[in-house]
């Protein structure tokens, strides 16, 4: 399981910088290093690139894992050049940013999208398998979640643009009640098909979410 | 005093339906005359919901214009726009109305429209949405509250006889007769034997099917569907037939052909009527029941 992240682009950082000119950098070193979006070599490039627009970059560090509380000991070990700044720029997911953002009084500025939780299909190939919404149907679909998978979240079956195993919104997007479809009548239980799913519960597990393990 | 669609799909006569467009806008001279020329004409008028995803007036106020000139509405609901809580409301609207036909959609994808950046509702989908009819009936809402005052709708939806693969679309479309629905107008058809071997399946169920037929206005259009609009087949004699066509007859030769696929099916009693949908040509819906014979 990966956190996907994509970098926002230099405009957009740029923007969020207005007025603050003296910059420490955070990258992670476990979902943004593998997704190439906030490793070294990233942090780096973005230390230049801010550079150029004569910012002054006081430090930077790539802490291990920025989500785990581990992250207040790295700040700390940063701490002289952090107060030097007078903002942190975080490439790392939300769940980084928001982490580093408990303890450190400077402003956090995050320099990446978080786009999904998802899986590495192929190397550099990420994909998202699911939404997390808390009332899993994959037992019955064969594995595959159709409120990811079908861009329309549909639980009990294809709609009507379902087109040669293929989506109406991206020809090169498999169709995921095709895909459940195969997949079960492989398994001889299409029964499962024929089952009425009714309307989700999205309060399954109110927003915003959170769970006590005892 | 126009008959209800319930009643007219329990008659045993060829059902005729169309649709009419409402505008991007506030001018409804255009939808207002094509209700002029069908109303008479069809048993029943669709109405569009924001078709392809593309923001228009609204389909309810389209039913209302058809009420008020004395023809027979069919509220088209897509599930993309509205959660629950909307979606019944309008219901509730409907049916104070006199609106008590509805279609009950899915909704094309948010991205193939004009407001690429919303977000895509489906809240419920197509049954969903048909139980939720049948549950109203039954004077509950969905949150198994007491309705004050009933509702009362002849329910249909739309299924794809030519979807590949078939088994998954005869799937939903069973499961969409358990949850309700009376009549089925189908995704646009022109390969008749396809249709016939469809209907066999379809015949097995107590549902109305009046099939959909989609004017070919030129031999580039059909061509452009067949490639690129899902469940949309028209065979490539239908596209050299119209391409044999001179220009300027094009139009006339899609309104012969529809006029034909029609009469056919209503004379081999392959189904239950027709739901014809002309994009944009309403005006030659006459000429298409014309040359139907109709």
């Amino acid at each position: 399981m990966k956190s996907i992240t994509r970098q926002k682009t230099f405009e957009e950082i740029k923007e969020q910088l207005t007025g603050l000119d003296r910059v420490f950098i955070i990258g992670c070193g476990t979902c943004a290093t593998m997704t190439k979006t906030g490793g070294i070599d990233q942090v780096q490039e973005m230390k230049s690139q801010l550079q150029e627009i004569d910012k002054l970059v006081t430090g930077w560090t790539v802490i291990p894992i920025a989500c785990d509380e581990m992250s207040e000991l790295a700040i700390e070990e940063n701490n002289r050049a952090i107060q030097n700044s007078n903002c942190v720029l975080i490439m790392s997911c939300a769940l980084g940013v928001h982490t580093v953002s408990t303890y450190i009084d400077r402003p956090v500025i995050p320099a990446l999208d978080t786009l999904f939780i998802g899986v590495e299909d192929s190397p550099g190939y990420f994909r998202e398998v699911c939404a997390q919404c808390g009332q899993c149907v994959i037992g019955e679909t064969a594995g595959i979640c159709p409120i990811t998978a079908c861009h329309k979240g549909l639980v009990n079956g294809p709609c009507g643009g379902t087109n040669n195993g293929k989506c109406e919104v991206d020809k090169e997007k498999d169709c995921a009640w095709t895909l459940i479809y195969e997949r079960l009548k492989a398994q001889k239980r299409l029964d499962l098909m024929r089952k009425y799913q009714p309307p989700h519960n999205f309060q399954a597990s109110p927003r915003p979410r959170t769970a006590k393990i005892s | 005093m126009t008959a209800s669609l319930k009643d007219v799909l329990n008659s045993g006569k060829f059902v005729i339906t169309s649709e009419v467009a409402p505008p991007k806008g506030t001018n409804l001279e255009k939808v207002l005359h094509h209700i002029d020329l069908l109303k008479d004409k069809v048993d029943a008028i669709n109405v569009t919901d924001h078709q392809s995803s593309v923001m228009r007036f609204p389909s309810i106020g389209g039913c209302l214009a058809i009420k008020e000139k004395g023809g027979e509405p069919i509220l088209q609901m897509t599930c993309r726009d509205r959660n629950r809580l909307a979606l019944q409301a309008e219901l509730l609207l409907a049916s104070t109305r006199g609106i008590n036909n509805v279609l009950c959609l899915t909704g094309d994808a948010v991205p193939v429209g004009d407001h690429k950046e919303a977000k895509g509702v489906f809240d419920l989908d197509s049954l969903q949405l048909l139980k939720t009819i049948r549950l109203m009936e039954s004077g509950k809402d969905l949150g198994g509250n007491d309705l004050d005052g009933a509702v009362e709708f002849c329910a249909g939806a739309t299924v794809t006889p030519e979807a590949q693969p078939l088994e998954p679309q005869l799937i939903k479309f069973e499961k969409k007769i358990e949850a309700g629905a009376e009549f089925f107008q189908t995704q646009g058809i022109y390969d008749l034997d396809n249709f016939a071997k469809f209907m066999k399946q379809a015949r097995q169920f107590p549902v109305k099917i009046l099939a959909g037929i989609i004017l070919l206005s030129s031999a580039r259009m059909a061509k452009f569907m067949t490639e690129n609009v899902p469940g949309i087949f028209v065979p490539q004699s239908m596209i050299d037939e119209l391409a044999a066509a001179p220009k300027e007859e094009m139009l006339t030769k899609g309104i012969e052909i529809a006029g034909r696929m029609i009469a056919t099916l209503k004379k081999d009693s392959l189904c239950d009527g027709v739901h014809i949908m002309a994009i944009g040509k309403e005006e030659v819906v006459p000429d298409i029941l014309a040359a139907a014979g109709l």
